[in-house]
């Protein structure tokens, strides 16, 4: 692996690492299975690319991105909470309803931020750093700042309320908390960090498409259980930080299997998926092996 | 020793034009996923590199569909430091472009270069970019569908709108239908399963059916084609590939001629040293006629004789 492919595996790990810890939110604290994100991904790079283009801070922009993600979110736990649809459906309304809205606001199914200030390039030239480390670096900064919000969130009343609705949903009520309100809660933080992800993958990757949230949810399950597998579940901060690392993996692995070359036995490019799951199994079963050999 | 300096430097007189002429060249590919055209396209490219007799030696990189790996593939490209990149499609390209400014790109496949922001204009692309756009030109659709069918009134169009390039289609389509005052249906599709239920709903509203390049009605192709068949709806397609299929008629881009012209692009920057940003973005310069009258026939139309006639291919 070259290192511009090292620290772009880097880069796209902390880029998504933001969803993957939204994915850990509704997916571990609240246990609710929920694929809004592959629709509040695109949400949040149309609605950032939309700002940018209309001559919005690219900073900024990713604040509206975060609220737009909360709304998704809580529209799937209305649907949820307040109309009684099934936790899956729910999430899955929302996310095919948000195709068509993704489609509104940009008004096209490709919105390019080529030639336009993002937060990317903004941040190169204020580091004097080249790009294949400025990237990573930054998206390094956001998602590890987010991480720390979300664990001191989850150390307050509000978040261990959250933890409680996940783990024991009669408890809670029994002690006063409305979980309707709670999971409401949680699944806009959730989309709102999705949301933020997708608004730094579009900067990234030099515009907002559509389709851009296919598989979402699959990576981000991918990651969650990659990290706690590999890392461990010791605590809600260790959980935390499993989840970025988890992120990160997974994108080496993409990384890794990109660059496979083996001699004349060439893999094709066709194998690529194929490739990447493997690597993950393996990453996977690491551990078991390792603890097996040395016991 | 004298004659052991002459003896190397004969070896180096030998050897030195061998090595300016077995220039290998590196050329890196990224393509967003499998699709016949888009393989077309590839396959054209490198295999014209070879008949121009430059060495090559390609790294194709395929995203199969996923946006976050056509990322991570412009980051490994960065590293295998190509002499070129071929960039396949509009996000393949967004992705190189973003990252990559010190080497020449050339994109191919993509519909309206300008809106995706590649280049800062057609005709001087600026930066480090240059290369091919596939936009069909939909006047000449609009009229062979006309000469097909000359009482056409309604015309239905089928696509997804979550395709940018099919977007960028149907509106030059509907600039061209108000021109020639025929009203245009619109069905759209969001993924293949869908694309039965949206032919479904044309039926009875348009006297025939038109398909743009569009990857999603196109990888559901024989849904569309039993719904046309059942109405008796002429069904005409944007691409070539299709007829095959069943449509009954296109007018179109030949992918692999299209790659084939990418790569005598990529030729004149590897061999003579031009800069990718003074060349023009160009089009494909011919278009091949394909019809199909035995689908003709299943739906309801006699293809005249002057579209016979003129035809590069019929399949009975």
């Amino acid at each position: 692996m070259t290192s511009y492919a090292f620290f772009g595996a880097l880069e796209q790990g902390f880029a998504f690492g933001l969803m993957v810890l939204g994915v850990y939110l509704t997916f571990r604290v609240l246990d609710f299975p929920d694929l809004t994100v592959d629709g509040s991904l695109p949400l949040g790079a149309a609605v950032s690319a939309v700002a940018i283009d209309a001559g919005m801070h690219p900073a900024l922009s990713l604040v509206l991105a975060c609220g737009a993600g909360f709304l998704a979110g809580a529209v799937t736990g209305f649907l949820n909470t307040r109309l009684r649809i099934l936790h899956l459906l729910a999430s899955i309304l929302t996310m095919i309803a948000l195709y068509s809205v993704n489609l509104r606001i940009m008004g096209r199914p490709n919105l390019t931020l080529l030639g336009k200030p993002t937060l990317v390039d903004l941040f190169t030239t204020a580091s004097g750093l080249p790009q294949y480390l400025s990237t990573p670096l930054l998206f390094g900064l956001v998602t590890a700042f987010a991480a720390v919000v979300l664990i001191w969130f989850l150390r307050t009343e509000l978040g261990l309320a959250l933890l409680a609705t996940g783990d024991n949903p009669r408890m809670i009520r029994a002690l006063g908390v409305n979980t309707g309100g709670t999971i409401i809660l949680g699944l806009g933080l959730s989309n709102a960090l999705t949301a933020m992800s997708g608004a730094l993958v579009a900067q990234n990757q030099g515009g907002a498409d559509v389709n851009m949230g296919v598989g979402t949810i699959v990576a981000g399950l991918a990651s969650v259980i990659l990290g706690e597998t590999v890392f461990g579940r010791r605590s809600v901060a260790w959980a935390v930080l499993a989840a970025i690392l988890g992120s990160l993996l997974y994108r080496l692995a993409i990384a890794l299997a990109l660059g496979l070359k083996l001699g004349s036995f060439s893999i094709t490019p066709s194998d690529l998926n194929l490739i990447t799951a493997l690597l993950v199994v393996l990453a996977l079963t690491a551990p078991r092996m390792k603890a097996k050999v040395f016991s | 020793m004298r004659r052991l300096l002459f003896v190397t430097l004969a070896v180096l007189l030998w050897v030195a034009p061998c090595l300016a002429q077995d220039k290998v060249f590196h050329v890196s590919v990224t393509q967003i996923v499998e699709h016949p055209s888009l393989d077309a396209m590839r396959l054209g490219f490198l295999d014209r590199l070879k008949a121009l007799g430059l060495k090559v030696e390609p790294s194709v990189h395929i995203a199969q569909g996923n946006m976050a790996a056509n990322v991570q593939i412009a980051s490994q490209i960065q590293g295998e430091n190509p002499d070129l990149i071929l960039a396949i499609t509009t996000p393949s390209a967004q992705a190189v472009v973003q990252k990559i400014k010190d080497k020449p790109v050339v994109f191919t496949g993509v519909t309206d270069p300008l809106a995706a922001g590649l280049v800062k204009s057609l005709a001087a692309p600026g930066g480090n970019v240059t290369g091919m756009t596939d936009k069909s030109p939909m006047d000449r659709h609009l009229a062979l569908i006309r000469e097909c069918l000359p009482g056409l009134k309604r015309l239905g169009v089928l696509y997804n709108a979550g395709e940018p390039n099919s977007v960028v289609l149907v509106n030059l389509l509907k600039d061209e239908c108000a021109k020639a005052g025929v009203a245009l249906e619109e069905a759209t599709a969001a993924n293949s399963a869908a694309v039965y239920q949206a032919a479904k709903s044309l039926a009875g509203r348009v006297d025939a059916v038109y398909v743009p390049v569009d990857n999603t009605v196109v990888s559901a192709l024989e849904a569309a084609i039993k719904v046309c068949e059942q109405n008796r709806l002429p069904f005409f397609s944007g691409d070539t590939d299709s007829v095959a299929r069943g449509t009954v008629a296109a007018l179109a881009v030949d992918y692999r001629k299209m790659g084939e012209q990418t790569a005598d692009m990529a030729a004149r920057i590897l061999k003579d040293g031009r800069k990718p940003g003074e060349m023009p973005v160009e089009s494909i310069r011919d278009l091949a006629l394909h019809v199909n009258t035995g689908a003709a026939a299943r739906m309801g139309l006699t293809l005249p004789e002057s579209v016979l006639k003129r035809a590069d291919k019929v399949i009975p």
